[in-house]
């Protein structure tokens, strides 16, 4: 590898001013890659952790009876249901104050105020893997308490999930556009520089070189081009990635549960740019071959 | 192989059977072309202008695919040699183009070592021979110029020196004198018929008929995009008063710098490269 990089050039490729302009591109090209790939990773993340996280809990919610004095019997009532349902491992009634504070943010003061009927809530817990007939349950609390509700989350958790897998999705199409980008851009480059240097090459080939060696100067300028840009991509990305990681941990944890990058992840954006020198160089390769094969 | 032929199939170097070509949709510029070059011999290539020389040459060198017709080279029919094994017989090619076609960014020295580094030769290898060559040739001086900086007739040597750096079995020559004056196209010619006598078959394509009836050798007669070949005769004792039109004076100081120059117009005797050609096979 190193011999092949440190190999002397016939061709004067490195004072190509069109080529020059390749590592910016291909900067360019990587620090979206970047983007795209660590938000697709961090998604995934999310996903996968919505997805567990809310399989395993429910919320039943009692709507307040219009005679107060009932709230107390329906909640005990619906608390036998819940505690003979057999997926069912632990729930827990919400206290006055907790939902309080939760409805503080639409409610204000107001809600201190003890006269506002407040609707009770129940957090369950499902054992782990347990299948639970969310319907069946709905219709056995609302026998005891007309009104109540069953909240599993999934609707609304299904769209989101489906939404970041779209986007996930997009982020892959952007990523493969950003490959064909990366070989077009070298392709041209290439091309360009055989019909610079075709009078050169032509008098390499008519010494005797075989294909391979005029490719390779090709390729070994391809490579340190790639290299170079794919370095300056990733010196652009990471602050990039830092500043959108370090936003991230100062929101609250409850929507995005914990989206520092793990160790792959940073692996994946280090191999970036050997990926994009691989992709320019067997680009350049297979370019020079093919206009070669063209000559007797 | 399988080209039928009467002589014995390891003689010819170039073999021309029946061998057409033309450019795109024009006319035929060579018209059934028949020759075989044998090993060791030296031939002038003659035509007016436009006889289709230079094409002659770029076939033999295998720049271009004949129309019709079939080219062997050291005997290997081209047209059913497999492309990859093209390079090796290329390299046994030596060529001098018309206009040098010296790679202008590199140096001297870098333009001779192309055909050693091409075939793959240790550096070491390649920094002794040319520098020995390129002395050979007097640019020692000159080693590390640009063709661009380099006067005519210096630009010329290099491309010889390239072409025969490899020592090929085989040396073409496109109006190697086209473009410098008589003495030191004799000198070349003289050079050329050094590298003859070591074992190399040799075609020069010239328009200086003077030279061509000085040194005898055999012919290749272009007209009319057909070949005519003839066979060599006898070598007409060189006259100074011939060798440069003008005055007695001009034409001694042309022989005083002929003489100088001799060093590149022999092969250094107690050479191990050049002497003795067995010691290339150490890196060919
Ligand atoms: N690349 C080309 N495309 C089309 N026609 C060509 C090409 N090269 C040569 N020809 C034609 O082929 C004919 C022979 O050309 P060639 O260069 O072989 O002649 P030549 O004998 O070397 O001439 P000169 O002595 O002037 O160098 C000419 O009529 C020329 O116009
Ligand atoms: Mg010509």
């Amino acid at each position: 590898m190193l011999k092949f990089i440190s190999r002397r050039s016939d061709l004067p490729l490195d004072h190509d001013a069109h080529s020059r302009f390749l590592p910016w591109l291909i900067a360019f090209m990587v620090f979206l890659a970047n983007l795209a790939m660590v938000g697709m990773l961090m998604l995934n993340t999310v996903a996968e952790r919505w997805d567990q996280g809310v399989t395993g809990t429910l919320t039943v919610q009692i709507s307040p009876a219009e005679d107060p004095s009932e709230d107390d019997p329906r909640l005990q009532a619906i608390l036998k249901v819940l505690a003979s349902a057999k997926a069912i491992d632990r729930y827990e009634v919400i206290s006055d104050e907790r939902v309080l504070k939760l409805l503080e943010p639409w409610l204000g003061g107001v809600a201190k105020s003890k006269d506002l009927p407040l609707p009770r809530l129940v957090d369950v817990e499902l054992h782990s893997g347990a299948q639970l007939n969310v319907i069946k349950l709905t219709n056995q609390i609302n026998k005891v308490a007309p009104g109540s509700r069953v909240d599993d989350h999934r609707i609304w958790l299904d769209r989101l999930v489906s939404l970041i897998r779209t986007v996930q999705t997009l982020a892959t199409a952007v990523l493969f556009f950003i490959g064909f980008a990366t070989v077009g851009t070298v392709v041209f480059t290439t091309r360009t520089g055989l019909a610079i240097h075709r009078e050169a090459i032509e008098v390499l080939h008519l010494i005797g070189a075989q294909d391979a060696y005029i490719a390779r100067q090709f390729a070994s300028r391809a490579m340190a081009l790639g290299l170079t840009g794919g370095l300056l991509g990733l010196a652009l990305g990471l602050p990039t990635l830092m500043g959108i990681g370090y936003l991230i941990g100062r929101m609250d944890g409850f929507f995005v549960p914990s989206l520092e990058l793990g160790a792959h992840h940073w692996m994946i954006v280090g191999f970036l740019p050997i990926g994009v020198a691989a992709i320019a160089t067997v680009t350049a390769k297979m370019t020079v071959l093919r206009s070669l094969r063209r000559m007797l | 192989m399988i080209v039928a032929t009467d002589r014995a199939p390891d003689e010819a170097i170039v073999r021309f059977e029946n061998v057409g070509l033309r450019y795109g949709l024009g006319p035929e510029v060579l018209k059934d072309v028949n020759f075989a070059l044998q090993k060791g011999s030296f031939h002038f290539l003659i035509g007016e202008s436009g006889a289709g020389k230079s094409s002659l040459l770029k076939l033999i060198y295998l720049a271009l695919k004949p129309s019709r017709g079939l080219i062997s080279l050291f005997d290997h029919e081209i047209a059913i040699t497999p492309r990859p094994d093209l390079p090796a017989l290329r390299r046994r090619v030596g060529v001098v183009f018309q206009e040098f076609k010296l790679l202008n960014h590199l140096s001297a020295y870098d333009n001779v070592a192309l055909p050693l580094r091409v075939a793959g030769v240790r550096e070491s290898v390649v920094k002794k021979h040319v520098s020995e060559l390129l002395a050979w040739v007097g640019l020692e001086q000159h080693m590390q110029a640009r063709p661009p900086t380099l006067s005519g007739g210096q630009q010329q040597r290099v491309s010889i020196a390239r072409a025969i750096i490899a020592r090929p079995q085989l040396l073409l020559a496109d109006e190697p004198t086209g473009n410098v004056d008589d003495v030191m196209g004799f000198r070349l010619m003289h050079l050329f018929e050094e590298l003859n006598r070591l074992g190399t078959t040799v075609v020069i394509a010239t328009h200086n008929m003077q030279v061509v009836e000085r040194l005898g050798h055999g012919r290749l007669l272009l007209d009319d995009g057909r070949l005519i070949m003839e066979s060599a005769r006898a070598k007409i004792a060189p006259k100074l008063e011939n060798l440069v039109p003008g005055s007695r004076q001009k034409a001694l100081a042309a022989a005083e710098s002929a003489a100088a120059a001799d060093s590149f117009g022999k092969y250094p005797g107690d050479s191990e490269i050049f002497g003795d050609p067995s010691s290339l096979k150490d890196y060919l």
